[in-house]
């Protein structure tokens, strides 16, 4: 079986000490993150990929994914315990979940979470371990038509399954293509929109822009709200393990949920947040056992469920990521970016070239899987007392964290003031509604995309039929352009507006 | 008419401005044909799908009836102030500014700085705890950038290390 052997090599790679502590790495500051409102995974990643450059490439990169998943725990945990969702995909674990804490049952409800996003994790990886290979061959008979076809279905798929105005999505994607652009365009050498800056014709550096809008930006939108009161849960989390009248429950909902996130997270613009969604309107929708507890009074089908889906697509989310080296989401496009710091060219040859990192990488998110629920479960009053630090200590930390980060990147105070800079413009995102996560894709995507254009139609002779004519590429755009359709029927735009209004 | 949506107003506003910049921009460069694109043909092209979205987004909040007006609400000047101006600070203190004449201050005064301009974002700080807060995280960077990461820093005043 290629697919065992594989994995042995990951799992060789995986299993190194330093390797194995990196991983413990990740998953304890995911955790830390997820279990503390106010800060999330986009933010913590672009704080730490300046300090991943002196590590090795499969470091780092086991690293920061352990952050990623391990959010996905942490916070769970709080939106548990203390009704507040540390993460935005666990604003529906709240619901039953905070419910359950309340009636004395907050240890069962931790112990379905923690299982379930365990077992999903689990399959998650195996999944991507098992479709990767096929994918990446697959992308290997793609041609530049394809690519672009290939990142506009992205693009699209990250509005069409984002919360909030199509438009303003939109909008913020072709903003983010556009900043992209600036800097030295690789065929003529023309410095584009530069003014004559030195530092500026090398671009506007990534991690800059996802600092200064994910960073400070959140933070002042943070303070600029008043502290409003939080409901520190006092009773004891007594009791870990679930009846069996809990098991026989849960297991089904976890199975689901994992089915449910595995499928979601692949998709472009998909991921935990939207899998955690859609698997509680599923577990609502299915038929109750007579005499369960109704859901919003502390189902355990309501955290389970939605708790599997969004581990399952945290994992699955890495598919475009390694096998086409697109990114789905904001997360993935920070990846992306720590690629690109180690030399890395994110895409099918990082299976063939860098087959140990690969492997590695995926191996290591098994382990760091287990390593989480035993971080978890035991020291779950750890984590819940570091709800006690205020805000106000840790805003001084992050906005510190950033700066020197940001510094490092290039050794130069240019990307400092760059950081301020897409702070103010980050606000004032916040101030106008626009979601700032499209942006940072569009990016990303900027120069690839142009590239992949200019050359598909340098190779038609200047013919636009081309990205119809060849049948993947034409296939790509028509999912494209059936998903756009789909979203903008008025009995889908309703029901989707619904589905966020819980956000 | 009137403004039914605030924030749709003016990020349609917003849209439209960069928008036309950029498109404006890019008529400098060579724009090319679809064939043999110049650097201006993307950027161009972008440009003014941004320029009609932004229209599309403004014409929208004055026409689609929303709830409450979707108003902007207040401006948070004192987080917004203090924050970013904890970074030019911190910048400013770390590494000097040559064309100024102001010297590198290097890491650590940088750090004390920035702590307290950031800590000020808050009416209710206080001078003692943030003193606290600065000297943790300033050897705790010392110790896990400058030690542990080896990440190239000035750490002490230029006049002193010379």
């Amino acid at each position: 079986m290629e697919l065992f052997e594989h994995l042995s090599l990951g799992f060789g790679v995986a299993f190194t000490p330093i390797n194995l502590l990196y991983c413990l790495l990740g998953c304890v500051l995911g955790t830390l993150i997820g279990v503390l409102p106010g800060i999330g995974p986009a933010a913590t990643i672009a704080m730490l990929l300046p300090a991943t450059y002196a590590l090795p490439p499969v470091s780092a990169l086991i690293m920061l994914a352990g952050i990623y998943y391990g959010s996905q725990y942490g916070g769970s945990t709080t939106a548990i315990l203390v009704n507040l969702p540390g993460e935005s995909s666990s604003v529906v674990t709240c619901i039953d979940g905070y419910q359950m804490a309340r009636k004395g049952r907050a240890g069962p409800a931790l112990a379905a979470a923690g299982l379930g996003s365990f077992f999903a994790g689990s399959v998650g990886t195996l999944i991507l371990a098992a479709f990767a290979p096929p994918l990446t061959e697959l992308a290997f008979k793609f041609g530049p038509a394809e690519y672009f076809a290939l990142m506009t279905l992205g693009l699209i798929g990250a509005v069409v399954l984002a919360s909030g105005s199509l438009l303003k999505a939109v909008g913020m994607i072709v903003l983010g293509l556009l900043l992209g652009l600036v800097g030295t365009d690789v065929n003529s050498g023309v410095a584009r929109y530069s003014f004559d800056i030195p530092e500026l014709t090398d671009g506007i550096g990534f991690v800059a822009i996802a600092m200064g809008v994910f960073g400070y930006g959140e933070i002042i939108s943070n303070l600029a709200q008043p502290e409003h009161e939080r409901e520190v849960f006092v009773a004891k989390v007594s009791g870990l393990f679930p009846t069996k009248q809990d098991f026989k429950d849960m297991t089904p909902a976890v199975l689901r949920g994992t089915m449910l996130g595995s499928a979601l997270g692949i998709l472009p613009g998909g991921g935990a947040l939207l899998s955690s969604f859609a698997a509680y309107a599923l577990e609502k929708k299915l038929k109750m056992r007579p005499g369960e507890v109704a859901f919003g009074e502390g189902n355990i089908r309501g955290v389970a469920g939605p708790e599997a889906a969004n581990n399952a697509g945290a994992q699955t989310s890495f598919i475009p990521l390694l096998t086409l080296g697109i990114p789905g989401n904001v997360v993935m496009a920070l990846m992306v970016g720590a690629m690109t710091i180690h030399n890395i060219q994110p895409g099918p040859q990082v299976m063939t070239a860098n087959p140990e990192l690969f492997w590695g990488l995926i191996a290591s998110m098994w382990i760091g899987n287990a390593m989480l629920v035993i971080l978890n479960l035991p020291l779950i009053g750890m984590w819940i007392k570091l709800l006690t630090v205020p805000y106000r200590y840790l805003f001084p930390a992050i906005v510190l964290f950033c700066a020197i980060g940001v510094y490092s990147t290039n050794n130069n105070t240019w990307d400092i003031w760059i950081v301020g800079v897409f702070g103010v413009i980050g606000y004032i995102f916040a101030k106008l509604g626009v979601e700032p996560a499209p942006l940072l894709l569009g990016l990303i995507l900027g120069p690839m995309m142009e590239e992949n254009l200019r050359r598909a139609l340098l190779l038609s002779r200047g013919d636009w039929s081309v990205f119809v004519t060849r049948p993947i590429s034409a296939g790509i755009l028509a999912a494209a352009v059936l998903m756009l359709v789909i979203v903008l029927l008025p009995s889908v735009k309703n029901k989707r507006e619904e589905a966020f209004v819980e956000d | 008419m009137k403004i039914k949506s605030q924030k749709d107003f003016f990020s349609g506003l917003m849209f439209m401005g960069v928008g036309v910049a950029f498109a404006w921009g890019a008529t400098n460069y060579n724009i090319g044909t679809g064939a043999r694109m110049g650097p201006g043909y993307f950027p161009l092209y972008l440009g003014i799908l941004m320029t009609i979205l932004g229209a599309l987004i403004t014409f929208n909040s004055m026409v689609i009836e929303t709830m409450d007006g979707d108003k902007i609400g207040k401006w948070a000047w004192r987080p917004l102030f203090f924050v970013i101006l904890a970074n030019v600070v911190f910048g400013v203190l770390l590494a000097g500014l040559p064309t100024f004449g102001i010297p590198a201050m290097g890491l650590i005064v940088a750090i004390y700085a920035l702590t307290f301009i950031a800590s000020m974002a808050e009416a209710a700080w206080k001078f003692k705890p943030t003193l606290v807060l600065a000297t943790a995280l300033a050897a705790g960077s010392y110790l896990a950038f400058v030690l542990a990461l080896k990440l190239q820093f000035p750490v002490w005043p230029e006049f002193i290390t010379g």
